[in-house]
């Protein structure tokens, strides 16, 4: 077999169990592809390739030895994946895309990435990110920024853009992503992969580098839905390690050949097509939806009326969570320490040298909204808005299965662009947020492309724990549809 | 919503960041206008509405109260910048 860092995870699974192939030529032919294109695109921050090397030999060790004795092996037994660097990988440097963390090597395993280690996966890397998170274009690195495989002028989204970016031009199967407020949707949607950002409370975040706390989700990216759910079912599930991770089963996810959606009612809010945005992206989008109808499914309009104000919600909370969060961040038990005489003077030096212009700006922001004589105006108005964000979504789901939108108002923007007006920026965000404010899981996954050449992405949205609807439904339009399966050119 | 640079001077001491003077400009304007932004969400009604701190419904995680080991001290220590006899070292807090 040639070409195998073009197999989808779940077709490269099959080809190990049938030993048409082994964990060792699968690995180093993603290595290789990495080799090839890590100089143009820069999804890395840290390459563990000799640790990968070595996981391969051993899981096609184990395979052998359970050929002999009959015995069966982990699920994703030799299967590569690559890491975003916010999620501790014991013994390996995990930075958050940040100065400060530049040599930080965590003594413990995240449980997500615990759990896919114990499935058998090959680590090859840390990706980049924008610093701890904050950010929808993986430009506020401090180690660079990632370039867009389907145009390298763009950017591949953020804040998981090299785990995207890394998936889109094939140097892994599949990738880890956290989402906050759409850093796996909307890199996935910028770069033609599948993400999702589980229901909150789903997966562990134990060893997830925190920024909003009550919004942080671990998630995955891969080049299908199946893909993705291979991924999500095994790191789903609680973890006594989070107090935050809940009880309620994980459904075996079964996705066969049968594309019908027959019986599953789509909702379409109005408020997701506003003025301003890309017409091809709302074309795409609501032939997508059509397209649902075709395999079954029936459509209606949803309305989810306080849309437009997850934004200043949003970047009020995220911010004040942020803010006492990144207060550990001090230089004394890990860390870049920026001596002075006094210790308040270290405390100041190694902050203001250490984080970057984006997460100092919600760090004051977030402090601002917290402080005495703004916390019920700015913060809690924002809490008491969420509640009803989350009431929205609670009544949609009401009278519909799950609820169909735009990733993100454009396709991949230019590098720059928004540099210099964060609110600009932020507004990047506003189809994301409200999932994560709700709490609700949602999925991207392409669907289409404009006439530039670069992906479309469409979000679906389930009630809680209620993933396997949107997995349902992304692989029965992927088996009608090859979006999915375009690569980029620089990738082939 | 415009925010003095005596404003911004006072968050960056709450929030322990050392701003130089471009920087204190640069998010003073900046944060006016996120802050002028949100302002938007004041003229929603939201009298008896409570808010939302997390999606979960509220309740107690406990596990039983058993000693474990933790981590070694080597692995506690080995990221910070000073040490000293098994402790972090910092400047002098009393003086």
């Amino acid at each position: 077999m040639t070409d195998l860092h073009l197999l989808t995870a779940s077709e490269a699974l099959e080809a190990l169990n049938l030993g048409k192939i082994s964990s060792m030529e699968l690995t180093r032919a993603c290595l290789k592809q990495i080799d090839a294109l890590e100089p143009g695109l820069h999804t890395f921050i840290t390459r563990t390739t000799e640790q990968a090397l070595s996981q391969a030999l051993a899981a096609d060790s184990m395979r052998a030895a359970a050929r002999q004795s009959g015995t069966p092996v982990p699920p994703l037994l030799g299967l590569p994946l690559a890491v975003k660097d916010i999620l501790a990988l014991s013994g390996v440097r995990c930075t958050c895309g940040s100065k400060i963390l530049e040599h930080f090597v965590p003594p413990y395993t995240a449980t997500s990435v615990q759990r896919l280690l114990d499935a058998g996966v090959v680590v090859l890397g840390k990706t980049n990110t924008d610093e701890y998170a904050m950010g929808s274009s993986t430009e506020n690195s401090a180690y660079g920024r990632t370039y867009n495989p389907w145009d390298i002028m763009r950017v591949p989204g953020g804040s998981s853009g090299g785990s995207a970016a890394a998936v889109a031009a094939r140097m892994t199967p599949v990738a880890l992503g956290t989402d906050t407020g759409g850093s796996v949707r909307q890199p996935a949607s910028f770069c033609g992969v599948t993400g999702i950002k589980p229901t909150y409370g789903r997966v562990s975040r134990y060893g997830l580098v925190a920024y909003g706390s009550s919004l942080d989700s671990v998630g995955a990216f891969g080049r299908t839905a199946q893909d993705v759910a291979l991924l999500f079912s095994i790191m789903a599930g609680q973890d006594p390690l989070d107090a935050t991770s809940m009880d309620v089963p994980v459904p075996q996810i079964q996705l066969n050949g049968d594309a019908s959606l027959k019986g599953l009612r789509v909702g379409v809010p109005r408020e997701y097509f506003i003025p301003g945005m890309q017409p091809e992206v709302e074309r795409g989008v609501k032939l997508a939806v059509q397209q649902l109808a075709a395999l079954g499914a029936s459509v209606r309009e949803v309305h989810l009326p306080h849309t437009e104000y997850a934004l200043p919600v949003y970047y009020l909370i995220a911010p004040a969570e942020a803010s006492a969060n990144l207060a550990r961040y001090d230089g004394i038990r890990f860390g870049e320490r920026k001596d002075a005489d006094a210790m308040w003077e270290v405390f100041y030096n190694t902050r203001g040298a250490g984080f970057g212009p984006e997460v100092k700006r919600r760090i004051m922001l977030g402090t601002y909204a917290l402080s005495a004589g703004y916390y019920d105006a700015y913060y809690g108005q924002a809490q008491k808005v969420r509640t009803l964000i989350k009431r929205d979504f609670e009544k949609a789901f009401e009278s519909v299965d799950m609820i169909a939108t735009p990733v993100a108002p454009t396709t991949a923007f230019k590098a720059g662009e928004h540099s210099n007006d964060p609110l600009a920026m932020y507004l990047e965000d506003v189809f994301t947020l409200p999932c994560n404010l709700a709490g609700v899981p949602g999925l991207a996954f392409p669907v289409g492309f404009d006439k530039g050449g670069m992906p479309v992405g469409m979000q679906l949205m389930g009630p809680h724990f209620r993933e396997d609807i949107l997995f349902r439904a992304a692989h029965a339009y992927q088996q009608i549809t090859d979006w999915h399966k375009r690569v980029p050119e620089i990738a082939r | 919503m415009t925010l003095t640079l005596a404003e911004v001077e006072h968050i960056a001491q709450l929030a322990r960041l050392k701003l130089t003077p471009a920087e204190k400009e640069l998010y003073r304007a900046q944060l006016s206008a996120i802050l002028e932004y949100a302002a938007r969400l004041q003229k929603l009604d939201t009298s008896g509405i409570p808010p939302t701190a997390s999606v979960l419904p509220p309740r107690s995680v406990l596990r039983e109260d058993e000693p474990r080991p933790g981590l070694p001290v080597k692995d506690v220590l080995q990221n910070a910048s000073q040490t000293e006899e098994n402790q972090f070292r910092v400047p002098p807090v009393l003086e």
